[in-house]
This record gives structure tokens, sequence and C-alpha cells, in this order.
């Protein structure tokens, strides 16, 4: 799914709801899970200036999840230990975007490098952990 | 075409006496939990799977596509098993004795040629190993679904909210606080709030045994999370030794309501809802009676 | 554009948040909240959420955004009725919401906000029906 604007958003996050509500997932980690892509899509909007997401469902062990895969061609993260310290922005918000988003998912996978774009994965669990 | 797979084809029933008496032999046999009649039809149809499978001419690779109706068939028995509370021996030796049965067959068979023979029984070991490789692995898988169903009872049981008084909830904690049951906490006395309507929420931890700076970070998560919704929480039951260790952690605890006891937690609950609880003097009494 | 209705009660303001809140929706609630606590003097805002299913680090900000300016200009903010999975969801992101109070439901809020505004909210009152008898 491509994001380019902020109406995007909200379609998104509509989106993440259905995939998380077939399997099952309960409401609280669906909170989370959502709470978690809204942060991220958000940094993707305003950083790189929209990217792509893909949804997808995987399973486990028994268990059933729901992957995030959100890509962007923007500027890149220099500095990724600083980037996932709470309070820590470049822009003018409260810098818990992505050390927040990280707290709210079972699994997060983060990559960039400067001038190349960003790939953050984050994997939220059925039962959540 | 191998000798084996043309031996599932034509011996099939006299395999699958020799197997079922092989499964029924066995001691450890469980007749109460499965019926014979249904223990048949089981292995016949695996059976079949089993020769379909072996007359593609793979006889080695058993994550390919021919042998998905086998595995499939194999990990519904383990799975059923598991839960029914069979033992690992026994849904074991479900595929192990199918091993002599077939080897007992093509003894006959290639009585004589004991190359071929060799080959053939080989090839069947490692057949079948693999593929008790794959019941052991979803008898333990089912194991452990058993296992996390009950878990998610537990914690949901140890966690009673209890309406004390209009407004006020009680939740007394047991056993340790790890992030798992942080989150089951917080849901129900989060959803207990709303519920009813409170406006105080006491967590007695008398029956935590030890708080450390993870647990003390649970519980100041969860009064964070009760103030969103607009409730108070005090935490009690807070012994000495529990005192000692907040400090000595250096863990700060001054934001949020403490009391040594539930008691006196009730009481401040009161006073904070304006309510008044007399205890009747029995002087007054009489003295009204007069 | 849409807008999200703001309601005057008495000296308290009260906003109903119905939809999920896309960025410019929010940016445009809290200037007209703001706007609307200057013209009318109000004295308190409400906000409830109990139809928000999503409270990111955004909405968030937005929210603290609103109880300190308006607390700049005296009134007080009180956001009610979250639901228990945005609480959970908004401790675990490492929000707290300082400085905004919180209250179950609108009832319970209106009841905080006349607490916190107290004696001086009747005499001020009084007050302003003289302006009004003088103005009349």
């Amino acid at each position: 799914m491509q994001i380019v604007r902020e109406q995007d958003v909200v379609l998104f996050r509509n989106r993440v709801r259905e995939y998380s509500t077939k399997i099952g997932m309960s409401l609280v980690n669906q909170t989370k899970l959502i709470t978690a892509a809204s942060e991220l899509v958000r940094n993707m909007l305003k950083y790189a200036n929209g990217g792509q997401v893909v949804i997808e469902i995987i399973s486990k062990s028994a268990q059933n999840g729901v992957r995030l895969t959100f890509t962007d061609q923007g500027p890149g993260i220099a500095d990724i230990q600083q980037a996932m310290q709470d309070g820590f922005s470049t822009g003018k918000s409260l810098g818990l975007g992505l050390p927040g988003a990280k707290r709210l998912v079972n699994e997060f996978d983060i990559q960039s490098k400067p001038g190349e774009g960003t790939r953050v994965t984050v994997i939220h669990w059925k039962h959540g952990r | 075409m191998n000798t084996t797979a043309q031996l599932l084809h034509s011996k099939k029933k006299t395999i699958l006496e020799s197997w079922m008496s092989n499964q029924l032999s066995d001691q450890g046999l469980r007749d109460d939990l499965i019926s014979n009649e249904e223990l048949h039809k089981q292995s016949d149809e695996l059976l079949n799977g089993l020769a379909r499978a072996m007359a593609t001419g793979n006889t080695d690779n058993i994550y390919a596509a021919e042998y998905e109706p086998i595995t499939e068939i194999l990990s519904d028995i383990s799975i059923t098993r598991a839960r029914q509370g069979f033992s690992p021996r026994e849904t074991g030796m479900y595929v192990l004795s199918l091993k002599k049965a077939i080897a007992d067959a093509l003894e006959q068979e290639l009585a004589g040629q004991h190359e071929q023979l060799y080959k053939e029984v080989m090839m069947v070991n490692r057949l079948l190993d693999s593929l008790s490789v794959v019941t052991f692995e979803t008898f333990i898988k089912g194991r452990e679904e058993v296992i996390l169903r009950q878990s998610d009872e537990i914690s949901e049981i140890s966690t009673p909210v209890i309406k004390v008084w209009e407004g006020i909830l009680a939740l007394p904690i047991i056993g340790t606080l790890d992030s798992a049951r942080t989150q089951v906490v917080m849901e129900s006395l989060l959803q207990e709030i709303v519920n009813t309507g409170s406006n105080i929420a006491i967590l007695d931890i008398s029956g935590v045994p030890a708080v450390d700076s993870l647990v003390a970070q649970h519980l100041i998560k969860t009064v964070s999370a009760t103030r969103l919704m607009g409730a108070e929480c005090i935490i009690s039951g807070i012994r000495a030794e529990i005192a000692q260790t907040i400090v000595h952690l250096g863990i700060d605890l001054s934001n949020i309501k403490t009391k040594a006891s539930l008691a006196s937690a009730l009481q401040l609950a009161f006073s904070m809802n304006r309510i008044e609880v007399k205890s009747h003097s029995k002087s007054t009494t009489f003295g009204f009676k007069r | 554009m849409d807008r999200i209705p703001i309601l005057k009660l008495g000296p308290f303001l009260l906003v109903t948040i119905q939809v999920d809140l896309y960025d410019r929706l929010a940016l445009n609630l809290e200037n007209d909240l703001i706007t609307m606590v200057s013209k009318t003097g109000a004295r308190g805002v409400l906000i409830d959420i109990s139809a928000v299913s999503i409270v990111d680090s955004f909405m968030g900000r937005i929210l603290g955004n609103i109880a300190s300016m308006s607390g700049i200009m005296d009134a007080q903010t009180v956001v009610v009725g979250m639901q228990p999975a945005v609480a959970i969801t908004l401790v675990e992101l490492g929000l707290t919401l300082q400085g905004v109070h919180t209250a179950l439901d609108v009832e319970k809020g209106m009841e905080l906000l006349q607490d916190k505004i107290g004696p001086d909210y009747l005499q001020e009152q009084d007050e302003e029906e003289e302006l009004d008898d003088r103005t009349e």
C-alpha cells in the first residue's frame, strides 16, 4: 500500500485493523500494533514524503501474527542508536515515535543508510508475546 | 516403481493387519482413549497415502508435495493425541510400529535376495524415521498449545478485581509480576473501572514475593494507565523488606500513593471519595435508650 | 473541510471526538478550541475521546498542547472516557499526558472541573450577571 498523503494514515490504520481482527488479535494488542504502525507511517510521511507499506499475516509455531514492512526512499537515518532513544527528534516532535513503536510491538527491526532510505519491519503476535 | 511401493499396494491388507496387531500388542496402548475402529481407519488412511507417495519414486524428501497428505494426517493424529493426553511413547510407537510391519512383509517378499532386502529396509527405515520426527514435532507443538492455553487461564484466574465499595476497586496481586501478567492485570483492572465507573483502584501487593526494578516499573505503568483513564490508584501491602529494596534500588515511587496495608488504603480511598464509615459505639446506643 | 463541533456549556467547552482524527483535523481542533477559549473566556475544556480507538504520539501532543495553551489562558483541560486499550498503549509508548486532567466520563469530568475552579467560579458568575444587567 502506498502512503503519500496524510489521509492515507487513517486508511492504512483501518487496513491494519482488518488484518489483526482477521487473526483474532485482542483489542489491546490491536491497539498497540495500530498505534505503532501509525507512528511509523507518520515518520515516513514527515521525513521521506511517503513510502510503501506491506501488510502480511505470518505464522510461527502455532501462533499467527501481523508483519508490517515500511520502506521509503527518504534521507535515511544517520545514527540509528540515537534515533532509537526516547526524546530524540530532528523534527519538533516528542521523539517517541521510533522507541515508542519498538516498545509496542513484539519484534522490531530497522535498517537505514543516509541518502538511501529506511526500512522498518515490525511483527506483532496474536497473543502479544 | 520400487518394491516397497508395489508391496504397499499389493499387500496393503496384510501390512495393515500386522501393523494393527503390532499396535494392539503394545501394552501401553490406551484403548480407553481411542477406539479400535478409529485406529483402524486412521492407519488405513495413512497407508493409502504412503503407497501413493512412494509410488512417485520420492522416498527421502518428506517435505515434498507428495508427502503433504501424509504429514497432514500424522500432524492431525499427533495433535489430537497430545490433547487427549497420550504419552509421547504411544504417539511415537504409532509410526515406529509400522516399520516392523513393512519390514516383515518385505522379508517375505524378498526372501533370498539379501542385497535388495537390505536396500529396501534401509530406505523404509529412513523414511519412517523422518516421519516419526514429524510426529514428535507436532506432538510437542500440540502440548505447547495446551500449556499456552493453561497459562492464559491461570493468569486470568489469578487476577480477580473486587469491588469493595461504590467507586472503589481492589486488586490483590499474588505471585510475580512479569510483563505478560502486567498486561492482563492492567486490562482487567481498566475494564472493570469502566464497567463499574469506579474512580479509585487499590493494588494490593502483599502477595508479591519480591519487587525489583522491573516489577516496580510494571506497577508504575499500571498506575499511569489508571490515571489516564481518570481514576486514582493506591498501592498497598508494602512490606518492610519491599520498602527496603525499593529504596536501595533507587526506585522513585513518590508520585504514587502508597500505603502499608489494605485497610489504610481503603481508609484513604474513603476520605478521597468523601465517604465516612462509623462504628456505632455501645454507649451512645445506651444513652439513646435512656 | 471537516470540523469537530465545540459545544459551550456554561463556563465550559465540550468537544466530543467521534472519528479517528487525521492530522489536519486534529490541528484544526487545536486552533478552533484555543480561539473559542479566548473568545468565550471559558474556564474549562472537556474533551471526550471515548470513541477514539487510536491515540498516537501526535494526538497525544495535540492533547498536551491544548492543555498547556488553555492553561495559560486560565482554563483547565480534562480528557474524559479514554478506552482501556488506549490507556495501556499510551503508557507503553511512554506518553503519560502530563498536565492533562483525566476523568472516567463527561459527568465526572464536569464535577472535576467544578471542583478545580471552585469558589471563584461562583463569584465570577455573579460579576458576569452584574455586567449583563448593566449592558441590558
